[in-house]
């Protein structure tokens, strides 16, 4: 997908102004921390399944390879067949092959490692049809836009955008009609896609699972769509990265119970589907091959380093959920695939931390994603030490790091701190004594654009405390 | 609170001060140390002080950061306790300075043993000093901010609250969303100003909700955020620290309130 990482700030004031979007995000917002706290507290031992889960990442991604491997040999035995791709190119050229020739109608089910490796795009190119069978994907494809979040790719979209996008591209179909209601978009959306599933002669899903022990893939969804793309096209290609391998189905079970709580507040997802090789012979349907491309891009890289942690994401977005950033700003401000806290970290990983600088900055350190992210991610750690990384390599914005040098250095002489800030309040406490406030300040605009700066009351403390002694 | 039979010595309290309460609102310190030594605490105040590194440290200069975090560490572990009335300047050398010193073996240990001693106020008063009476009256309705460090690095939620509880003529009006983040973030209010003014915005809009007369919180960065913004939009809302209800020092104009 297009990147714009780099326009972050431009895109987030963009953001900010648009009320369309604002409505839809003051919409969703609550939604979703509603219901993760309401299904959380109704599970005691929450707390018990979450660090099981976090043991469990952690085992797999100390043996990765030999869950990789174990799931590729089971893969093959049960007649599918698996690519490997170490970079987003190798990983769609894998899938190109497995289409073949050019004029296909490839179905889509909702994936963002598809995304990350500009699958679309590859396919488009290829001459190829890419029809998105998601609901949310459907609705921006048709709008021409990438997703602004990782379950819920259309949540900044109103239900008046989407009634007005439907009437739009829906007429060449023979739908006139203006439906306005959520029943109505939907089966409006559903008599488009059915024809589609018939006749296409590729399904593309991800995963959000890949089971070693039984080579399955396994796809979590509420709409049943993901399940139609997998089982009625001849060819089945999964896209998936490689730390989403699992050893065992029970250690699906135990992930599964935090990711549908901790994403939409279900206790468990409407469908949750495991894909084990082509349609055998006693099968009624299923696809006539099965692939799963394995995808690293870049993730092999933070095995055992800093970034580590970040591997254990399952993508449930509550992260996301619960930034208010975000949640003021929409994804689409972020500039790539994936957005919010979990974005910050990943991007610049992706992507490059000097075509990203913005994203690790743009947070309050508040803690909530922390907080809530079910694996226990240190998300707001991760993102202080690509501010770390940021300094090290000259990245940061020249002046704040000299204005930050200077503050830094009279920091560490207290006596001299003390003369100088004993000086600038009384100063400026005399001038603000009567308002108790300043509305601007020469060098403080940063501030107060937006904000009154509260006066100093007129001496440090540390005088005062003195003249007390 | 030390009983009348408790033969041991005070224990000795060192208070960093914080920056923000240094140069904006000394009030808020006096209103701390007056508290401290209600709990029979004997409090110093070194003079070897500034901050406690967090601009250096969240705009990733982890040199800075080392030196400042051995500054505050040779001037307060001579104390039994360190306390501030602040969740984040507390978060930072509770949580953050053993990480920061971490491959520096003369200064880990000295860092994770202060660490240990480290509180902020009220949950100082409340959990450590077991205070359960307050000596103060504040005839208003109020609302509280839970400062995110404070909430989330330190579990401070309970302690406030009940001590607030005790303060005559406080009625508490919880807000929406009070351990929602403000849009303070240090320089993050600074360096993105549109998405903090929504954040404080939002903010704002809940405390003004509840009707209150009066927005506490524990941290004066916090506060100076909310305060800016209501004085911006004109509110009426009066804005202290905790701090200075509970030490009956509200007689200082609010933050941001001029003498007039």
């Amino acid at each position: 997908m297009q990147r714009s990482t780099s326009e972050f700030k431009h895109q987030a004031e963009v953001a900010l102004q648009d009320v369309t979007l604002q409505r839809a995000m003051a919409k969703a917002k609550g939604g979703f921390v509603d219901k993760r706290r309401v299904a959380v507290a109704r599970l005691p031992e929450f707390e018990q399944i979450r660090a099981e889960a976090k043991a469990i990442k952690e085992h797999t991604l100390a043996h990765l390879d030999y869950y990789l491997d174990q799931f590729e040999r089971k893969v093959l035995e049960s007649g599918g067949q698996v690519h490997w791709a170490r970079t987003a190119e190798q990983a769609c050229s894998a899938v190109l092959a497995i289409i073949g020739g050019s004029g296909k109608q490839v179905l889509k089910g909702k994936s963002m490692v598809s995304e990350e490796i500009g699958l679309n795009a590859a396919m488009e190119r290829a001459g190829h049809t890419v029809v998105e069978t998601d609901l949310g994907e459907y609705i921006i494809q048709l709008a021409d836009e990438p997703p602004s979040h990782i379950i819920a790719p259309a949540v900044h979209k109103t239900r008046d955008q989407i009634t007005a996008l439907f009437h739009a591209e829906h007429e060449k179909y023979g739908l006139t009609e203006l439906v306005t209601e959520t029943e109505d978009i939907v089966n409006e959306a559903r008599q488009v896609l059915r024809t589609k599933f018939l006749s296409s002669d590729v399904g593309i899903t991800g995963a959000n699972f890949l089971i070693a022990e039984t080579g399955s893939t396994v796809i979590v969804t509420n709409e049943g769509n993901g399940d139609l793309t997998q089982i009625l096209p001849r060819i089945h290609i999964v896209t998936a990265s490689i730390e989403k391998v699992v050893p065992s189905l029970d250690d699906m079970t135990v992930l599964l119970r935090l990711l549908a709580r901790s994403a939409t507040g279900q206790e468990m997802s409407s469908y949750n589907t495991l894909s084990t090789g082509p349609r055998r012979a006693d099968d009624q349907d299923g696809p006539e091959e099965f692939h799963v491309v394995i995808v690293d891009n870049g993730r092999s890289e933070m095995l055992g380093n800093e970034f580590h942690d970040m591997l254990r994401c399952i993508r449930c977005g509550a992260c996301l959920n619960h930034c208010p950033v975000y949640s003021a700003i929409g994804g689409h401000a972020y500039g790539w695939v994936y957005p919010g806290p979990m974005g910050s970290v990943l991007t610049p990983l992706m992507i490059g931390l000097e075509n990203a600088r913005d994203l690790p900055n743009a947070c309050t350190l508040n803690g909530r994603c922390g907080e809530v992210c079910p694996m226990s991610i240190p998300l707001p750690d991760m993102l202080r030490t690509l501010r770390f990384k940021e300094h090290e390599r000259k990245l940061s914005n020249a002046r704040a790091r000299w204005a930050l040098k200077a503050w830094g250095w009279l920091a560490q002489r207290p006596g001299l701190y003390q003369a100088v800030t004993g000086v600038m309040t009384a100063v400026l406490g005399r001038i603000g004594a009567r308002a108790g406030r300043f509305r601007s300040l020469p060098l403080a605009s940063g501030w107060t654009q937006v904000r009154d700066l509260p006066a100093p009351q007129g001496a440090t403390f540390q005088r005062l405390w003195r003249k007390r002694q | 609170m030390a009983s009348a039979q408790d033969t041991r010595p005070p224990p000795s309290v060192g208070l960093f001060a914080t920056c923000l309460i240094d140069l904006f609102r000394p009030n808020v310190g006096f209103a701390a140390v007056k508290l401290l030594e209600k709990a029979g605490c004997r409090v110093t105040v070194p003079r070897a002080q500034t901050c406690c590194g967090q601009p250096a440290y969240n705009n990733g200069d982890q040199q800075t950061t080392a030196s400042i975090a051995r500054q505050v560490i040779a001037a307060f572990e001579s104390f039994d306790y360190v306390v501030a009335a602040s969740g984040s300047c507390i978060g930072m050398i509770k949580e953050h300075y053993p990480r920061v010193l971490k491959n520096d073996s003369n200064w880990c240990d000295r860092a994770e043993q202060l660490a240990a001693r480290c509180h902020e106020l009220t949950a100082f008063l409340v959990d450590v000093m077991q205070m359960r009476e307050v000596e103060s009256s504040f005839a208003a309705s109020v609302t509280y901010h839970d400062s995110c460090s404070g909430l989330r690095e330190l579990g401070v939620k309970q302690q406030p609250r009940m001590l607030l509880s005790k303060v005559g003529g406080v009625t508490l009006k919880e807000m929406e969303d009070s351990e929602v983040c403000c849009g303070f973030g240090g320089t993050f209010c600074i360096k993105y100003p549109k998405i903090s003014e929504r954040m404080v915005s939002d903010k704002t809009a809940n405390i003004t909700a509840t009707e209150a007369d009066c927005i506490l919180g524990g941290d004066m960065g916090c506060l100076l955020n909310i305060a800016g913004r209501l004085k911006r939009q004109g509110s009426l809302i009066k804005v202290y620290h905790v701090a200075e209800v509970l030490a009956a020092m509200t007689d200082q104009p609010a933050i941001g309130e001029g003498e007039s």
